[in-house]
């Protein structure tokens, strides 16, 4: 074979074998590394998988919300007006949590159904809704 | 002047049509040879800019002046907000962002119009006209979709709705126009790639002429990013620099593309390879910006179905996308098989060095842009809502990342056309045994990991690696150093700190991750807590009333053995006009550290959740950042670009 051409034929394999390696590797990383929603009607029917991290939201029920006198433990129960799913969270809550507003959570269910959660996210924007939230409550509407 | 604002409507229509003359006379002149119309480019663009700016003027005129009859204004303003506020409210929102992004594209094409005398005579009116095309599409996107002018008679409200606190801060006046500055120069490069696919002069010249272009506008992009960064850093009050939120990836994207733009017009231009891989380059990297202002600005990303709701935005922009993006991929597909290079290059030139870092910045694009686009396709085909991440954007890019680096230490040592290979080990041998060794030096001292201990060894190999260049080259026996040193050209020295810059910036995310403390506790009034070396006295809360907030400080003493370090002042601040809570986090800035207090929420018996971090070396990521931007724009005031190309 020419040896321009092998030349070329070498450079073109070892690329397509990166990059092929590279593709490979990112889907495998992307794959392990999506967090599905659930809303709360969703948990309820067992949709959402246990011990796997998920996030899951809704407006946060009126008078729910119980903190520790001596810790930063708080729970509290989100709701898409069909049924509510128990969160329990240790830390700072975000400037715009409370009672009322849409929220979302990203954690794990444990085996009682409740989502122990790692994050709770809530936008800074007063009439901002978080997308999922604002889908779930219109599914649960429709049903 | 009640009629202000219409004025400034007047003048944004008055530069759309100029725009478009520009977009059409210059490229008939230049078909027809028709040198009348090509001279039409350069006043034509200054008139787009100059009216373009006049508008961009009344408008924050309209802002400094309250004048709340204009709907944008009333939107994002109010009587209380202190005056700069008012000044940079004009791009806190959309309508007046855009505008300030067409602003920056006329002052850009304006500059370009200035220095187009040292191109010859057809290039610089088609550069220009190529400008005049995107000018055109974005004037037209403002004015049917997102006029900041639109009033609202007879029914002025008394006061505005207010910025949104968050955009109410330093970082925020600034980061915005120097992101916009690096986002919309890439289309100078751009220009100049369409320009020399229409005039089918595909030589090395264009790629000269848009090097310092280039340069400039990923040096301002750099900066852009480094302040976006800080300020998520200090004001949302979680103490992280970066999030790989959509809206950051969204001008990651860019600079990903620009930094491998930058690396192949300097082979495109030395050696005269990788000339329509550049073109190509060139255009996508414009691209990103430009998906960059759609994901950002069609509400694609609050939901591919809201965008669906509201459609005249989304659809207007991403029309404007897929028409500029792919006429010019059918541009190159036709123009770019007449290119041919001749010269061919060793497996260890400098050439392919720089392929190298092209294809390695290329993955790094395209993973950033799955992770970004994957939750929007999942969305559009109804398969759920789903978040990539940052995990995945961790595992993926930081690998990719630090294998780059470790060639940047290499390249710029080796030779164009062929290195020997026997040259380039002698060189690195010594660094790579002294970067290896005193990583694990340094690691004595911290739990060890393996994967931090690399990369720390990766981040000196490239300190050693380019002080070791920079030795190589001024060591002499005949001349002194600074001799020899004062000789070397300025685009070597840019080159050599902005790779620096890399190495500051990698050891500063190492050890802000490596070795930070985070602590967050409930604390009454007289507690102390000790976090990491340092003990922190909770003396309680204090009312204050800022200009238009009113908030609760925490009053925080900071120890070290016993030796007061500082008072930090910590706030939870409640903005009237919005009722919007906003927490202020307290810094204590150092070299090596920063203590970090931000206040959760108020519980019983006047305690507070607080939140403490010591951040170690969270400064050097964006001192990395900002020596990178200095090492851009030293490397395009390099003398070579002052002279006459004609000459």
């Amino acid at each position: 074979m020419h040896p321009v051409r092998k030349k070329r034929i070498v450079t073109i394999s070892v690329i397509l074998v990166v990059l092929a390696t590279a593709i490979g590797l990112v889907m495998y990383a992307l794959s392990q590394n999506i967090n599905l929603f659930y809303s709360p009607t969703q948990v309820e029917a067992g949709e959402a998988p246990q011990g796997v991290t998920l996030r899951a939201g809704g407006m946060v029920v009126e008078n729910s919300v119980e903190r520790a006198s001596d810790s930063l433990n708080v729970a509290f129960r989100v709701t898409d007006y069909k049924h509510s799913l128990r969160i329990e969270y240790k830390g700072i809550l975000p400037d715009l949590f409370r009672e009322g507003q849409g929220i979302v959570a990203q954690g794990k269910l444990d085996e009682r159904g409740v989502l122990i959660a790692s994050e709770v996210l809530a936008k800074h924007d007063e009439e901002y809704m978080p997308p999922e939230v604002s889908a779930a409550l219109e599914q649960s509407k429709a049903q | 002047m009640m009629m202000l604002p219409e004025i400034g409507h007047y003048a944004l229509i008055l530069a759309m049509m100029f725009a478009l003359a520009l977009a059409v006379l210059p490229m008939v002149g230049y078909l027809q040879r028709n040198a009348i119309l090509l001279v039409t480019a350069k006043p034509l663009t200054y008139l787009m800019a100059t009216l373009t700016c006049t508008s961009f003027v009344i408008l924050a005129i309209a802002f400094a002046q309250d004048d709340f009859s204009i709907l944008y204004v009333s939107q994002h303003s109010n009587s209380l907000l202190p005056i700069w506020y008012k000044i940079s409210a004009v791009w806190g929102g959309h309508e007046g962002s855009l505008l300030l992004w067409i602003t920056i594209l006329c002052i850009w094409a304006a500059t370009l119009a200035y220095k187009s005398d040292s191109l010859p005579n057809s290039t610089g009116p088609v550069v220009l006209s190529v400008l005049g095309i995107v000018a055109t599409g974005f004037l037209a996107f403002i004015l049917f979709t997102s006029s900041p002018f639109i009033r609202l008679l007879p029914d002025t409200p008394a006061d505005g709705v207010d910025l949104n606190p968050l955009l109410q801060d330093i970082g925020l006046i600034v980061h915005p126009p120097m992101l916009y500055m690096g986002y919309v120069g890439f289309s100078v490069a751009f220009a100049f790639a369409i320009a020399a696919l229409i005039t089918g002069n595909l030589n090395a010249s264009w790629a000269r002429w848009a090097r310092p272009w280039t340069n400039v506008s990923w040096a301002f992009l750099t900066l852009g990013i480094a302040l976006g960064s800080w300020w998520a850093y200090y004001e949302l009050g979680w103490g992280g620099w970066w999030f790989w939120d959509p809206v950051e990836n969204a001008s990651l994207m860019p600079w990903l593309a620009g930094t491998a733009l930058i690396h192949s017009l300097a082979v495109a231009e030395k050696r005269g390879v990788f000339k329509s891989w550049t073109v190509l380059l060139a255009i996508f990297t414009f691209s990103l910006s430009l998906l960059g202002t759609f994901l950002v600005r069609s509400g694609v990303l609050t939901s591919v179905h809201a965008f669906a709701a509201d459609p005249t935005r989304g659809v207007f922009i991403l029309a404007l996308l897929v028409l500029i993006i792919g006429s010019s991929l059918l541009l190159y597909a036709l123009r770019a098989s007449q290119v041919k290079s001749q010269v061919s290059f060793g497996l260890t030139g400098r050439e392919s060095w720089l392929l190298i870092n092209n294809i390695l910045l290329t993955i790094l694009t395209l993973t950033v842009l799955l992770g970004t686009l994957y939750p929007l396709i999942f969305d559009a085909l109804n398969l759920g809502k789903i978040s990539v991440g940052a995990p995945y954007f961790n595992a993926v890019f930081s690998p990719i990342a630090l294998l780059l680096i470790v060639f940047m230490g290499i390249a710029p040592l080796s030779k164009w056309h062929n290195t020997k290979g026997a040259l380039l080990w002698r060189a690195s041998a010594l660094p790579a045994v002294l970067a290896v060794s005193l990583s694990a030096f340094v690691f004595t001292f911290h739990s060890f990991d393996w994967y931090m201990w690399l990369s720390f060894a990766i981040a000196l190999w490239l300190f050693f690696m380019c002080v070791r260049d920079w030795l190589d080259k001024v060591l002499s026996k005949r001349q002194s150093i600074w001799t020899r040193a004062r000789k070397l050209p300025r685009h070597y020295y840019g080159m050599q700190l902005a790779h620096l810059g890399v190495a500051v910036s990698l050891v500063g995310v190492i050890f802000v991750s490596l070795n930070s403390t985070e602590a967050v506790v409930r604390m009454a009034p007289g507690e102390r807590v000790m976090v990491g070396d340092y003990e922190f006295e909770f003396l309680g809360t204090r009312h204050v009333e800022g200009p238009n907030y009113t908030a609760d400080t925490a009053v925080i003493n900071v120890y070290q053995d016993g030796q007061s370090v500082a008072q930090m002042l910590p706030q939870k601040r409640l903005y009237q006009a919005r009722r919007q809570m906003m927490t202020e986090a307290a810094l204590n800035p150092g070299f090596t550290r920063d203590l970090y207090i931000s206040l959760g929420e108020p519980l019983d018996n006047g305690a507070w959740g607080v939140r403490i971090y010591i951040k170690s070396f969270v400064r050097w990521i964006w001192l990395g950042g900002i020596l990178m931007m200095a090492g851009g724009l030293l490397a395009a005031w390099d003398k070579r670009y002052r002279r006459k190309t004609g000459a």
